[in-house]
């Protein structure tokens, strides 16, 4: 069954449609990429299934219940740096009520942190930063994940590497995910499918099967099925970027 | 001199010091000199004779004691009721919509003017000096704090409602915790201000404490004894900075660097 249903959800924030009638449907064990250009709405619709923001029209659906607010059941990675200051790695990562110190010291060792539980998120570069989060999400044992350009922040290599990593942990568990970003190699690398969003109001515009094979290393970035998947999304969402430039515009 | 450059450790407290011999110089020279009567300023070594007659001759340890009390028993009742108060208006806004009209009105009546006022109702007593400290210390603290809670990352709150927190979560495992150096903060510079009201508490009708020496020492035209309570008060003051300081980097080491 479908873990995940998006139904006919819009949103509006006081004379701005961000959202308009979005219908897709996330499968167990999908790992679904929204692609879309800044400020198509992308990350207010991965908000809304997460229960932070109630839409305006329609509903997200977990498993048949409605998302009336936020829980445990959908673990979230935001942008900014979001660890609990005060606490340490390893307490970052116990803090979700359904955490374990046994889930936490062996997601510690599969994000790469050991070595490192004591430190305060102040002590942490933002790529071990956003490894924290990640396993913090983890050890809560959701039934999605929800991240929410999770590597926007980085710089090239780091983010190369946290793909890298989250893309393993996926082909490991198969976690249903749902990744939202605006960086199309990123979207094809990690993907088993991409939802291309229009700019604001933002509609879904189409969806994009990624055929490639698990397990993907890092050198398929350059073959030539992974070029062919670029340039059609590159095309895609040029022509979005450019109407949401002259939007901005007007 | 380049702007915002910073000043090494050596250079820092040469500073420092210079100012407070250049201080005691000019006053020295001032009242050694003859250029003030003796009536109006003492020169520096009366004042420390003064003091060392007050310490031995008239127990002036017990009046700085008493103050001391006062000042730490005002501001705690003062932070025991106002930091729970601020945590509530700060995290729940129609608390804050409740008290917050009330509370900014009352932080403006000062202090001192309820003092007739809380004689009349307290008497002289130990109970109207640490009122008088409450009033002026308890609004403050509950206004800050409230602001510092309110303030609080809305992504850590996020964050916090994801990996499952409950409402009354968010408030213990979130909002407390995020504000706390903050508070701690507010907590030290609100104990400075009631050093000031604890030594006007203590001018009018109070028989007892470095307040009341001072008022004295003014009939009997002492100011060697006037200058030497006004910097004891400075010290304590100093010191009782340097310690809550000292405590609250011990306690939040996550908030430095």
């Amino acid at each position: 069954m479908s873990k995940v249903v998006i139904d006919g959800v819009s949103k509006v924030f006081g004379s701005t449609k961000a959202l308009e009638r979005i219908d897709l449907e996330i499968a167990d064990n999908d790992f679904l990429c929204i692609l879309g250009p800044s400020g198509c709405g992308k990350s207010t619709l991965l908000r809304i299934v997460a229960g932070l923001e109630v839409p305006s029209t329609g509903k997200a659906l977990l498993d048949g219940q409605p998302v009336e607010r936020p829980g445990p059941d959908r673990g979230m990675v935001f942008q900014s740096y979001t660890l609990f200051p005060w606490l340490t790695v390893r307490e970052n990562i116990l803090f979700g009520t359904r955490s374990t110190p046994a889930k936490t010291d062996s997601l510690m060792v599969k994000v790469g942190l050991k070595g490192f539980e004591n430190h305060y998120p102040k002590q942490l570069s933002g790529g071990m930063q956003q490894r924290t989060a990640l396993a913090r999400a983890l050890a809560n044992d959701p039934k999605i994940l929800l991240l929410d350009e999770p590597f926007g922040a980085l710089d090239n290599q780091t983010r190369a590497l946290m793909q890298e990593l989250l893309l393993g942990i996926w082909e490991a568990d198969r976690k249903t995910v749902l990744f939202v970003t605006h960086d199309i190699d990123e979207a094809i690398f990690m993907a088993s499918r991409v939802a291309v969003m229009s700019a604001r109001p933002g509609r879904l515009k189409t969806i994009v099967p990624v055929a490639l094979p698990h397990p993907r290393h890092y050198t398929m970035k350059t073959t030539p099925e992974f070029s062919a998947l670029k340039a059609r999304l590159t095309e895609e969402i040029r022509l979005e970027a450019i109407k949401a430039m002259e939007a901005a515009a007007a | 001199m380049t702007p915002l450059k910073p000043v090494g450790p050596g250079a820092r407290v040469a500073l420092g010091l210079a100012f407070f011999v250049l201080f005691f110089a000019a006053w020295a020279a001032a009242t050694f000199g003859g250029y003030v009567s003796p009536t109006f300023l003492a020169d520096p070594l009366t004042m420390v004779r003064e003091g060392v007659n007050l310490m031995v001759q008239h127990g002036f340890i017990k009046d700085i004691g008493i103050t001391i009390w006062r000042v730490f028993g005002g501001f705690l009742l003062a932070a025991a009721i106002g930091i729970p108060l601020g945590m509530m208006m700060g995290a729940y806004k129609p608390v804050e919509a409740f008290f917050e009209p009330f509370i900014s009105f009352s932080r403006y009546l000062p202090a001192s003017a309820f003092i007739p006022l809380l004689i009349l109702w307290a008497g002289t007593g130990e109970a109207q000096k640490l009122l008088v400290i409450f009033v002026g210390s308890f609004f403050q603290i509950v206004l800050m704090v409230a602001v510092a809670v309110g303030n609080t990352r809305r992504d850590l709150v996020e964050a916090a409602y994801t990996l499952g927190a409950s409402d009354r979560g968010i408030v213990t495992r979130v909002l407390f915790p995020a504000a706390a150096p903050e508070i701690a903060e507010i907590s030290r510079l609100v104990l400075g201000w009631a050093w000031t009201y604890v030594i006007v508490a203590e001018l009018i009708g109070a028989s007892s404490g470095i307040g009341h020496m001072i008022m004295d020492s003014q009939a009997l035209l002492n100011t060697g004894q006037i200058i030497f309570g006004i910097v004891v008060i400075g010290i304590i003051g100093l010191v009782s900075d340097y310690l809550f300081k000292a405590l609250n980097r011990r306690l939040f080491p996550w908030s430095l660097a």
